[in-house]
């Protein structure tokens, strides 16, 4: 028995085929999100990839900011509930989730049986969110994936001090114009990420083991960021994007 | 904001607690109209001012926090925002003062008319954003304002001293009246409307209280809109006979197993902050789609005044909830959730409220860990329709919905 989990967020459409609720057959993603091609291709995408058809899949389950709009979809959840299944079936020790998603940071903290207990989201400010890296990013004329790169070989992080994204821009831009060093500046976009979300993470309350999911996770430096502001590892999820399109073939295999 | 397919509405009963409510809602606003016509003198009337000194006095009042409700509920807020903004007030402000002083300047406002004032009668104790608001519209309109100064009480009860300092000034209040008006105070009249509005008081916290039946005899939303008669007219004969009837109405629900929740009871919540009132029907769908009841909320319970002589009504004033402690402020909403029994609190993190929402990280984590109920915020705000987005809002009441289905299917 099959099921398919679609998580479609801001940016970019993650699909994972799930075979008998355990084993993981195929994964997908797309760089286009929601109001985009991006959900049928990552589709079409992970059943290509399994070898399946469309009426292999018992039960399709769709998550993320576009989940009501996707019409191949049996049914629906919130990221939150789709993060913490899929965070927990690979890391069963997991008590709390940090999820910087395209549009928004999420910090979910897990009972020991791997049932939501609380969350907390960021406030509506683009602040502590992946928009922020990417915004920045393309200031610094650099991709968005290479700015663990630069932030691991910085010797003397610049603070970020603005919360506003524009601000923060102008901040950088400002740096620019004084021929600040890169590294130095891209650890400081990271610190200041970081710097947001683990406000939002103590409000939480932090229970460790603590993982990070959601594209931002695979960036080290506002990963090893995080740890030194919450004083504690923060680990990577195995395949930390698809947690949410992962949590919904769980969730999926759940219903049948 | 979003199109929404507007159902017919159902015919309400004229004999009703609802339509009685709706009309003396309606009833103050045309009285005031009606004094202004005669020539009397109409004050503008912030909402935890004592009521019953005007009342006592026979002097007309409106409210302005009431009228931005108003307008901000029928669409009307960004609009009237604009117009404060344009003339230099900052969007971080109250949206009810931005509303309230584009009003005093255009005079006009399809959402809600009401007459210019002659004079301002102001209380701190929900706010001091209040002060400089009501300030403002002293001297763009050059009329009287007489500012009451409650303050923000640190301690858990309500001392003698500040007992008297509060009654020396709403005597100094009266007497300023009776001056600048040529209106004399009555004690008759005084324990006349202190009657009703206790009568008015005790009836409304009875209703709200019926909540604690379960299923809940009535939807959580049909409080605020009722709560404007508490805010409007609690001091009036026909307010406490009609929160009487409702409460008498919630209790027959009960026993004929009705509610005017029109959906399956699933979840019981409690609501905090003001309502997002541009958004009233988006966020109260997005509950009762999901089978989610707000029962409660400690907004309802702020208007309930319940006291039996003067130093009793300066006491009552000064124990509105934005005036007491974290500690105090707590304890009535645990005591509420418990009494009621919510499965979940939800926190409108409202961006015109500094106070409010500034207290809710603290207080809500206490609320939640005392009741041990899930706790879940929203950005919103009470009258400025641009701080809310609905996507935001349903992923997180979802995902609060998830957690209380998970908890259920654990028990």
């Amino acid at each position: 028995m099959y099921t398919l989990g679609i998580d479609i967020g801001s940016t970019t459409s993650k699909c994972v085929v799930l075979k008998e609720g355990k084993e993981i057959v195929a994964k997908s993603l797309i760089p286009f999100g929601t109001g985009t091609k991006g959900p049928m291709q990552a589709f079409e995408a992970a059943l290509s990839e399994s070898g399946l058809k469309e009426e292999d899949i018992s039960f399709i389950m769709a998550t993320g900011y576009g989940r009501t709009t996707f019409e191949k979809m049996n049914g629906e959840m919130s990221e939150l509930s789709c993060h913490g299944k899929g965070v927990f079936f690979h890391h069963p020790d997991c008590r709390t989730i940090i999820d910087i998603g395209g549009q928004d940071a999420k910090v979910i903290t897990l009972s020991s049986g791997g049932a939501i207990s609380n969350f907390v989201m960021n406030d509506k400010c683009a602040a502590g969110t992946g928009r922020f890296l990417d915004v920045m990013a393309g200031i610094l004329m650099i991709g968005v994936e290479d700015l663990e790169t630069f932030a691991l070989q910085s010797t003397s992080p610049i603070s970020i001090s603005s919360t506003c994204t524009v601000f923060a821009e102008s901040e950088v831009i400002s740096q620019l114009s004084k021929d600040a060093d890169k590294n130095d500046l891209v650890a400081g976009i990271c610190n200041s990420v970081a710097s947001r979300v683990a406000a939002l993470a103590k409000r939480a309350g932090i229970k460790e083991a603590v993982y990070m999911s959601g594209g931002v996770a695979q960036n080290g430096g506002v990963r090893t960021a995080l740890s030194r502001e919450l004083g504690c590892e923060v680990h990577f999820a195995t395949d930390a994007q698809y947690m949410g399109a992962l949590g919904a073939a769980i969730a999926g295999y759940e219903k049948l | 904001m979003a199109e929404e397919v507007k159902k017919p509405k159902r015919p309400v009963d004229p004999n009703s607690a609802k339509y009685k409510l709706g009309q003396i809602a309606a009833k103050a606003y045309e009285d005031a109209q009606a004094a202004k016509d005669r020539g009397e003198p109409v004050g503008w009337c912030s909402s935890n001012f004592p009521v019953e000194i005007p009342e006592t006095l026979g002097l007309a009042v409106v409210y302005p926090e009431n009228q931005a409700a108003g307008i901000a509920a029928r669409g009307y807020g960004e609009e009237m925002c604009n117009i404060a903004e344009s003339d230099g007030y900052s969007n971080d402000i109250c949206a009810y003062a931005r509303i309230s002083l584009a009003y005093a300047k255009v005079k006009k406002c399809e959402g809600q008319d009401m007459p210019q004032p002659d004079f301002l009668l102001c209380c701190n104790n929900i706010c001091n954003c209040m002060i400089k608001w009501y300030e403002n519209l002293a001297k763009e309109l050059g009329i009287p304002l007489i500012m009451i100064d409650i303050p923000f009480n640190p301690d858990y009860e309500v001392s003698d001293a500040e007992t008297a300092y509060v009654k020396a000034q709403f005597l100094a209040a009266i007497k300023q009246l009776e001056d600048l008006f040529g209106v004399k105070w009555s004690e008759e009249k005084f324990a006349e409307v202190m009657e009703y509005s206790g009568r008015s008081s005790r009836a409304w916290l009875k209703a709200a209280g019926c909540a604690h039946y379960n299923p809940s005899p009535f939807n959580g939303f049909d409080l605020l809109n009722h709560m404007a008669v508490m805010v409007t007219a609690r001091g009036k004969k026909e307010a406490a006979e009609a929160m009487e009837l409702l409460y008498k109405e919630y209790e027959a629900n009960h026993e004929k197993g009705e509610s005017t929740f029109r959906a399956e009871e699933k979840y019981r919540i409690m609501f905090e902050g003001i309502a997002c009132w541009p958004w009233l029907r988006v966020t109260s769908t997005g509950l009762k789609s999901r089978g989610i009841n707000m029962v409660t909320t400690i907004y309802a319970d702020a208007f309930g005044f319940i006291y039996d002589d003067f130093d009793g009504m300066c006491r009552a004033y000064a124990s509105v909830p934005n005036a007491i402690n974290l500690e105090k402020a707590r304890d009535k909403r645990v005591a509420l959730a418990k009494e009621i029994g919510v499965e979940g609190l939800l926190v409108h993190t409202n961006r015109s409220c500094k106070l409010w929402s500034g207290f809710m990280y603290e207080m809500s984590r206490q609320i939640g860990e005392e009741v041990g109920i899930p706790v879940v915020s929203f950005d919103g705000d009470q009258a400025d329709p641009r701080n809310f987005s609905e996507a935001q809002y349903d992923t997180r009441v979802q995902g609060l919905t998830e957690i209380m289905e998970t908890g259920k299917a654990a028990k």
